[in-house]
C-alpha cells in the first residue's frame, strides 16, 4: 500500500498540485478511484469523466458493503462507521469464506492501510520531482501487481475461479467498447453467472 | 484548480455512499442465499477484471507493454507467497528494464 501511495503522490502532484492529492487521499482512500480519476485527467478528460471513472470503479464498494451487512450489528451509526473502514484488502482479508465478515479485523487491517495511505502520499509529493519520469521507473505496473495479489487471496475454489475467468473475459471484451470503468462494473454479470453454478 | 476541488469532493462523498448504502439499508438482516452466493463471487469477478485493465488497457484500448512483464513477475511472486513489498517493487522494476531494454 505504501509504495502504491507514494507512487499515487508522484503521479498526481503535476497534474493537481502539491496539496490537492494529499487531500483526496485523506477523504478519498481509494487507490482504484484515485488512479482511475487521475488516469482520466492525464488523458486529457473532463473533471465530470474523472468523477464518473471513480464513482463507477467504486461502484464494487456496494457489491462489497451488502456483502458485509449482514455481519455488521447495532445501531446505524456504528454500522455506518465500520463501513466507512471498507478498502478492498481489509475486506478480503476480514472474509471468512463462508460469506461472513470479523467487522474488527477489518478495522484493524484498514487503520494501518489509511496511516499508510496518506503518509505515502505526502511523500510521494515531496520526493516526487526527485524521481524523474514514473513510467521509466515501472510504477504504473504498481496496480495489476496489487490486484493480482489480491484475486490470488480472494479467488479459491471452483465457483471462484469461474468468477474470475468470467470477469477478466468480460473485462477483455468491454475494455476497447465501453468508458473506463464500464468493463470492472460489467464483470458483475460474471458472479450472477457462476453463482448458478452448483458446486 | 476548483474543477480538482470539485472532483475530490465528489468522489469522496459518492465513495462514503456507496460504502455505508448496503449496512444501512438492509440493517443487519441476512441477504437471501442465491444473493449472498453473487456478493460472495462479485470479489473474485471485479479484482479478475481490474487485473485485466490494469495489464493490458491503455485509454480505452487494450495494449501489450512492459506491464505484461511486470504484471507476470507479479503472478509468479504472488504464487510463490513473496512478501508483497516484493512483489510490488520487483514488478515494477521488471517494467522498467523491459523498458530500458526496448
Amino acid at each position: 500500500m505504501f509504495a502504491i501511495s507514494v507512487s499515487f503522490g508522484v503521479l498526481a502532484r503535476p497534474v493537481m498540485g502539491p496539496v490537492a492529492p494529499i487531500v483526496m487521499s485523506i477523504f478519498v482512500f481509494s487507490g482504484a478511484a484515485q488512479f482511475g480519476a487521475l488516469a482520466v485527467l492525464l488523458a486529457g478528460g473532463s473533471t465530470a469523466a474523472a468523477i464518473a471513472a471513480g464513482v463507477l470503479l467504486n461502484a464494487r464498494y456496494l457489491a462489497m458493503g451488502l456483502a458485509l451487512a449482514p455481519s455488521l450489528r447495532g445501531r446505524a451509526p456504528s454500522r455506518a462507521a465500520f463501513a466507512m473502514t471498507t478498502v478492498d484488502a481489509s475486506w478480503a482479508a476480514a472474509s471468512r469464506g463462508d460469506g461472513t465478515f470479523d467487522p474488527w479485523y477489518m478495522v484493524g487491517v484498514s487503520t494501518p492501510q489509511y496511516a499508510g495511505w496518506v503518509l505515502g502520499t505526502v511523500v510521494g509529493v515531496l520526493i516526487g520531482s526527485r524521481l524523474g519520469d514514473p513510467n521509466a521507473l515501472g510504477l504504473d505496473a504498481l496496480f495489476p501487481a496489487f490486484f493480482i495479489a489480491l484475486l490470488f487471496e480472494e479467488a479459491r475454489g471452483r465457483r471462484r475461479l469461474v468468477a474470475a475467468g468470467g470477469g477478466a473475459g468480460i473485462a477483455l471484451v468491454l475494455t476497447p467498447i465501453v468508458p473506463a470503468g464500464l468493463p470492472i462494473l460489467a464483470a458483475a454479470a460474471a458472479a450472477v453467472a457462476a453463482a448458478r453454478r452448483r458446486s | 484548480m476548483t474543477s480538482i476541488w470539485i472532483m475530490i469532493a465528489a468522489l469522496a462523498l459518492s465513495t462514503a455512499g456507496l460504502k455505508v448504502a448496503g449496512p444501512l439499508a438492509l440493517g443487519g438482516r441476512p441477504l437471501p442465499a442465491r444473493a449472498l452466493d453473487v456478493v460472495e463471487l462479485l470479489a473474485s469477478a471485479l479484482l479478475a477484471a481490474l487485473v485485466v485493465v490494469e495489464t493490458f488497457g491503455k485509454g480505452g484500448s487494450l495494449t501489450l507493454d512492459a506491464r505484461v512483464l511486470g504484471a507476470a513477475f507479479a503472478a509468479v511472486a504472488v504464487w510463490r507467497r513473496a512478501p508483497m513489498i516484493v512483489v510490488v517493487l520487483g514488478a515494477a522494476a521488471v517494467t522498467a528494464l523491459a523498458r530500458l531494454a526496448f
